[in-house]
């Protein structure tokens, strides 16, 4: 007359679902990446002159330092379960204020940046609070985020801005040289620190834990004592902070504020987050996995210039198949909904 | 009272409880769900909770752990008047609570959820060394032996249940309570979880424990409060109870006054069980649901399933209608093999099923009466043979009249249908498509009187014109009523079939589901 | 759990015994989902009208209808089809983001094709292109079906990789440039006239239409809004969700590759790049204003028309006012925000604790467009 049949034995032997394979599964999708962005750059550089270099390598991060700045802010968002579609927006606005300012308004970079990271900051905190308070579903409040930003570009001019603001423009050609003639500028620092904090902040903070918890299982969060709504709109400001950032190198970069720059950017960032491992129903990813798919993307365009008969929209195409791989990845590793018959 | 059962049971009657409420009334828009409920917990004692389906259990929990706030009585934590507006202030007053659904995360490691928001830190960020340190102590405090580092979604949920407790107790250490925590289970499950409790009630912490497993409450617990229909039913010392009185105490009735009730049932009884069965179920199972059972059910018969809420009832009749799928055993239609791998196989063979989560699984709140009604034979259907308009408010109409469904006008929405006519809609919607085995769930379970009179009429009706019917109801009176045979369900085993004559009598019912025999 | 009768009577079916006075049938008006997007129109529209006075006139000039009305059908046309197979999609609780790529694929491959033959202007040809454009569409929309269906992936990140891929395809097929096409045949079905009437127009109101016949006279619409509303209760009736699921992407891909067609076919070029750029959200934003909420289940066609004719006046408008035509976006922002504001339960809730209980059935803006979603046109 015992529970017989559920014995230790057969318990053993047939795991849980995701038994075991949770902590696995978190790193093979990175391990997939690091090896993919590998055998790209081993490809590349046996195919192409000149593409064995070390400045390749930091080319990639010179013309994606502020992609890896969205990206790092994205990745707070997805790692909660929630998404942010307003960051490409965000960064074209922040590009159209600084360079409307700096250019048309005389005002000086000191100024203009800290106003830009507020604005960028307080939207983002803005479209948390709707989604937590109002329980939206986050796609469609940064929807609205993402119309508003761009439509917000047009109001201060239709037309590309171009800076000739002499601070502004030895800022962004400023070449920090190392050894050997190697050089990265100043943007790429400013990208390298941004996730580094980031690290610390996800991995070693009870706010960064708390994004985990959330993403975890957002109720239990919530029934563990943890500060479910301001962790919430957080992330979102954390997002819009990361995107104003972004915007501000994207400005150095490109030297110009323009409503039609970063277009279709919070599909590179959110493509970035999940080739770097992390999963788009939140709770498991790196943030420095992160920065490996910001690489895979410059790669790929990178390999795409090297090869010189492949047009740029070849780019776009191996992004949606590696989004592809990686999403039916997670899908399989994550075990399939239990039914859906 | 008796003398206590255990030497570990303290003697309640000197010490202040350290957790009182008493007078406890909470009010929902339509159901009175506690009217003066009152609990004593005292340190180092477990207690149980009992009691049935919409005892109040659920509702007095979350107003002692901060879910909910009473709308009257008061609430005094080792003597002190507390309200907490959310768990967070319960916990800090000294309440945790660890829910059936292990409520962690399973992305984070041991430790973490063992201590997350309360991390040790050192200069502001999270000293991971001492998190790992903390955490191990606490395990061993309690002598359990896990890896800490290891994600928690790693490990059994029984291990999960653990690690949730230990995080309650550093928590706060004053109360716990557990929420059905030994529904998904094994025995040995059980018994580590049992030893840890006992060892935190030796600590001095008041456990209050809920369960549905009577052998655990006679096993653990020191003292039991059992609620009815909202209501205090009393506070019983272990030792004054035994698995009988118990049960009576939980479903309550006058249990002499049943019998007469049956008795059309009883007579016809032994001729609907005679000849071929129509479905026949052989070493079904699911594990952590319900263990291998088998039954027959023979055209026109009604078969009740009685059991406490908990027992398996629910999950043996959802593996016949391919609601769940089973792990282990066979089904046959007509002595034929089929497999019932979804509802939609199920239904290909003729089985009709409503669930008891009427408003989640049955009905769509959107749509009409209409709609609702012709959804399931539409279904079988296909989308590109529709059912002819007129056909559908034909079929509707007969239905509404047939069931006397209010308000009769077919393009009503469902959503402002009372649950007794919500319900029969759903059962117009099966009997539509003309079952040979209907499986109803609680189909009379927060309905009114009225209401409830009709669906048994209906459902002796639908046997009398060679419907097999399985019935599953907590209830015991009317199983009684309406069933041929009743199966008897004890801690997800199938524990006796009875032929439903006259020797079968509520009593013994409940004996066979106190005690899981049949004497 | 009680049930005024005036609240189902509401669904004014023919033939249903209606209550003959006034004040019933203003009551049914005024509770009528399809009250509110109508009102909003005819407003956007008077509004024109102040600004420039010609803007009801429709004139017949060689034999071909003119004037604003006619111009917002027109180019509205492409959008109303797309918020079509979108409606279809968030019925069934999921979304489709992959529309706009869609757009720009099936405008390419036809452009390619007709460009690509000899005789550009036979009917051959651009049957045949429309037929490739069509096929291709079938194929996106069974990927995007499979991965939501069979998957279990989350349709917003199933779609949203067709989405990327998408914009690439087209210009790979394009080649990067934008082709130009002469081909009298094709351009009818953009730009061209039929029985005085744009082409786009009468196609767009013949997809509507047929749309409308299929859902509601085979049984289509309403397993979709049964899966939409309550999919657990959908299983346990029976219902093959995946096969629906799969259905309503292909149907959405198609409109979206009809909506191709019909852009390209108007300006006489395929552009891989911009063609249906940003489609997609204001379909969506067409479906949620047409009353159709983005939890699924219950679906307006009508309501959708109403609601891309919307966007398309709101469009419109901006150009007549001289106003930078981007600006709309800021504006969309805001309907957007209100829309889902008002559709969101607990931001109902608030507002009528603030109220208070006794307004609960006051006429408020909030009750409005939650009786939009409880009855049905």
């Amino acid at each position: 007359m015992s529970t017989g049949f559920a014995t230790k034995a057969s318990r053993l032997t047939r795991p849980r679902p995701g038994a075991g394979s949770r902590g696995a599964s978190t790193r093979i999708p990175l391990l997939v990446t690091a090896v993919l962005l590998v055998a790209m750059f081993t490809a590349g550089s046996l195919r192409y002159d000149g593409f064995f270099s070390t400045q390749v390598v930091l080319n990639l991060l010179i013309d994606n330092a502020f992609l890896l700045v969205v990206a790092v802010g994205a990745t707070f968002v997805i790692l909660t379960g929630g998404i942010d579609l307003s960051v490409g927006s965000v960064v074209a606005l922040s590009t159209m204020i600084t360079a409307s300012l700096v250019e048309h308004h005389g005002w000086s970079l000191g100024a203009v940046i800290p106003l830009v990271l507020t604005i960028g900051a307080a939207g983002g905190a803005l479209m948390g609070w709707i989604i937590h308070t109002f329980e939206i579903q986050p796609f469609i409040v940064t929807l609205a985020g993402m119309f508003l930003a761009r439509g917000l570009c047009y109001t201060i001019s239709t037309e590309s801005i171009t800076i000739d603001d002499p601070a502004t423009v030895s800022i962004a050609q400023t070449r920090l040289y190392g050894s050997g003639g190697l050089f990265v500028s100043v943007s790429v620092v400013i990208a390298l620190v941004v996730l580094l904090l980031a690290f610390v902040v996800l991995h070693h903070t009870r706010f960064g834990r708390g994004v985990y918890a959330l993403g975890g299982n957002e109720a239990s969060a919530r029934l563990m004592g943890l500060p479910v709504g301001p962790t919430k709109i957080a992330v979102y400001a954390v997002s819009g902070l990361c995107s104003a950032l972004g915007g501000v190198l994207m400005t150095f970069y490109m030297l110009s504020g323009y409503a039609l720059h970063a277009m279709g950017m919070e599909l590179d960032a959110i493509a970035a987050t999940v080739i770097g491992g992390t999963l788009l129903t939140g709770g498991s990813g790196f943030v420095l996995g992160t920065a490996l798919g910001v690489l895979v993307l410059g790669m790929i365009q990178t390999v795409i210039n090297f090869q010189g008969t492949l047009s740029s929209w070849w780019t776009r195409i191996v992004i949606g198949g590696l989004l592809l791989v990686f999403i039916v990845l997670q899908r399989l590793m994550t075990g399939r909904r239990a039914e859906t018959d | 009272m008796t003398a206590p059962p255990t030497p570990a049971a303290p003697d309640t009657g000197e010490r202040r409880p350290v957790l009182e409420a008493t007078g406890i009334r909470k009010q929902f828009p339509g159901v009175l769900a506690l009217d003066g409920v009152a609990l004593r917990l005292h340190p180092g004692e477990v207690h149980a909770l009992m009691g049935e389906n919409g005892a109040g259990k659920s509702t007095l929990i979350k107003v002692l752990t901060g879910v909910h706030a009473a709308d009257e009585g008061t609430l005094l934590v080792d003597g002190r008047p507390g309200t907490f507006a959310d768990p967070l202030q319960a916990q800090q007053a000294g309440i945790s609570t660890v829910y059936q659904e292990v409520n962690l995360c399973p992305n984070l490691s041991v430790a973490e959820n063992i201590l997350i928001g309360r991390e040790p830190r050192r200069f502001g960020l999270v000293d991971w060394k001492a998190v790992k340190r903390r955490a191990a102590e606490l395990l061993t405090e309690l002598d359990l032996d896990l890896d800490v580092s290891s994600p928690l979604g790693s490990h059994s949920l029984a291990v999960q249940q653990l690690v949730a407790i230990v995080r309650a107790v550093d928590v706060s250490a004053k109360v716990l309570v557990l929420d059905e925590p030994t529904s998904s289970l094994d025995r040995d499950e059980v018994a580590q979880l049992f030893s840890l409790v006992r060892r935190l009630r030796d600590r001095g912490v008041a456990i209050l424990f809920v369960t549905h497993f009577l052998d655990q409450v006679f096993e653990l617990c020191d003292r039991v409060t059992v609620l009815r229909n909202g209501r205090l039913e009393g506070e019983y010392t272990i030792g004054e109870l035994t698995p009988v009185t118990l049960v009576q105490h939980m479903i309550g009735g006058e249990l002499a006054t049943l019998e007469e009730l049956s008795e059309q049932a009883h007579e016809e009884a032994a001729e609907r069980v005679a000849g071929e069965p129509l479905v026949q179920a052989r070493a079904l199972g699911r594990k952590g649901s319900v263990e291998p059972y088998d039954l027959d059910i023979h055209a026109g018969e009604v078969i009740g399933l009685a059991g406490l809420l908990g027992s398996g009832r629910t999950e043996a009749a959802r593996l016949l209608f391919g609601a769940d799928s089973a792990d282990t055993g066979q089904v046959t239609v007509d002595g034929k093999a089929v497999s019932l791998r979804s509802p939609r196989h199920a239904v290909a063979h003729k089985i009709a099923f409503c669930s008891e989560n009427r408003k989640t699984e049955g009905v769509f709140g959107e749509l009409t009466i209409r709609e609702n009604i012709v959804l399931a034979l539409q279904a079988a259907r296909g989308w590109t043979r529709p059912i002819s308009r007129a056909k559908q408010e034909e079929l509707t109409r007969r239905w509404i009249e047939a069931l006397d469904i209010r308000p009769a006008n077919p393009e009503a929405q469902l959503r402002n249908l009372s649950g007794g006519n919500q319900q029969k809609v759903l059962l117009a919607r099966w009997l539509l498509t003309e079952p040979r085995l209907l499986i109803l769930d609680e189909p009379t379970r927060g309905i009114d009187v009225g209401a409830k009179a009709e669906i048994q009429k209906l459902v002796a009706r639908l046997a009398a014109d060679g419907t097999a019917v399985l019935f599953v109801s907590a209830e015991l009176e009317e199983v009684l009523r309406l069933s041929h045979r009743v199966a008897v369900l004890r801690d997800h085993r199938m524990v006796a079939t009875l032929v439903n004559d006259d020797s079968v009598t509520p009593d013994r019912i409940l004996a066979t589901i106190a005690t899981g025999a049949d004497s | 759990m009680t049930n005024p009768p005036d609240r189902s009577a509401r669904t004014g079916r023919p033939g249903a015994p209606t209550g003959a006075v006034p004040g019933a049938v203003l009551k049914r008006l005024a509770g009528h989902r399809l009250l509110w997007p109508s009102l909003v129109l005819l407003a956007l529209l008077l509004g024109n009208l102040a600004f420039t006075h010609d803007f009801f006139d429709i004139r017949v000039q060689d034999g071909h209808l003119y004037g604003s009305l006619i111009d917002i059908l027109q180019f509205g046309a492409p959008l109303i089809l797309v918020a079509l197979g979108m409606t279809m999609v968030i019925a069934t609780r999921g979304i489709d983001l992959s529309v706009g790529s869609t757009v720009a694929i099936a405008g390419a491959l036809a452009c390619e094709h007709i460009a690509g033959s000899a005789d550009p202007g036979s009917a051959g040809t651009v049957l045949g292109a429309v037929a490739v454009a069509l096929g291709v569409a079938v194929v996106l929309g069974l990927c995007n079906g499979l991965l939501v269906a069979r998957l279990g992936v989350q349709p917003i990140v199933a779609t949203l990789i067709l989405m990327v891929a998408g914009r690439g395809v087209a210009q790979l097929i394009t080649d990067g440039q934008i082709i130009t096409v002469r081909s009298e045949g094709y351009h009818l079905i953009g730009g061209g006239y039929w029985l005085t009437f744009p082409f786009a127009v009468l196609l767009a109101g013949a997809v509507v239409a047929l749309t409308a016949f299929v859902t509601r006279r085979s049984a289509l619409g309403l397993l979709i809004e049964s899966v939409g509303g309550n999919p657990a209760a959908g299983r346990l009736a029976g219902i093959r969700a995946a096969g629906l699921l799969t259905l309503v992407y292909v149907f959405c891909a198609l409109c979206a590759a009809v909506a191709g067609l019909m852009i390209s076919s108007n300006v006489q070029s395929a552009d891989g790049n911009n063609a249906g750029l940003w489609i997609e959200l204001d379909a969506i934003l067409a479906v949620v204003i047409g009353g159709t909420a983005l939890t699924g289940g219950r679906f307006s066609l009508g309501g959708t028309v109403l609601g891309a004719l919307i966007i398309q006046t709101l469009s419109t408008t901006v150009y007549t006012l001289g106003v930078p035509p981007q600006t709309t976006l800021v504006f969309k922002a805001f309907v957007v925000v209100v829309v889902c504001l008002v559709q969101s339960p607990v931001f109902r809730a608030k507002m009528s604790r603030r109220r208070g209980r006794p307004h609960t059935r006051s006429t408020g803006t909030a009750d409005a467009v939650g009786r939009q979603q409880e009855v049905r046109a």
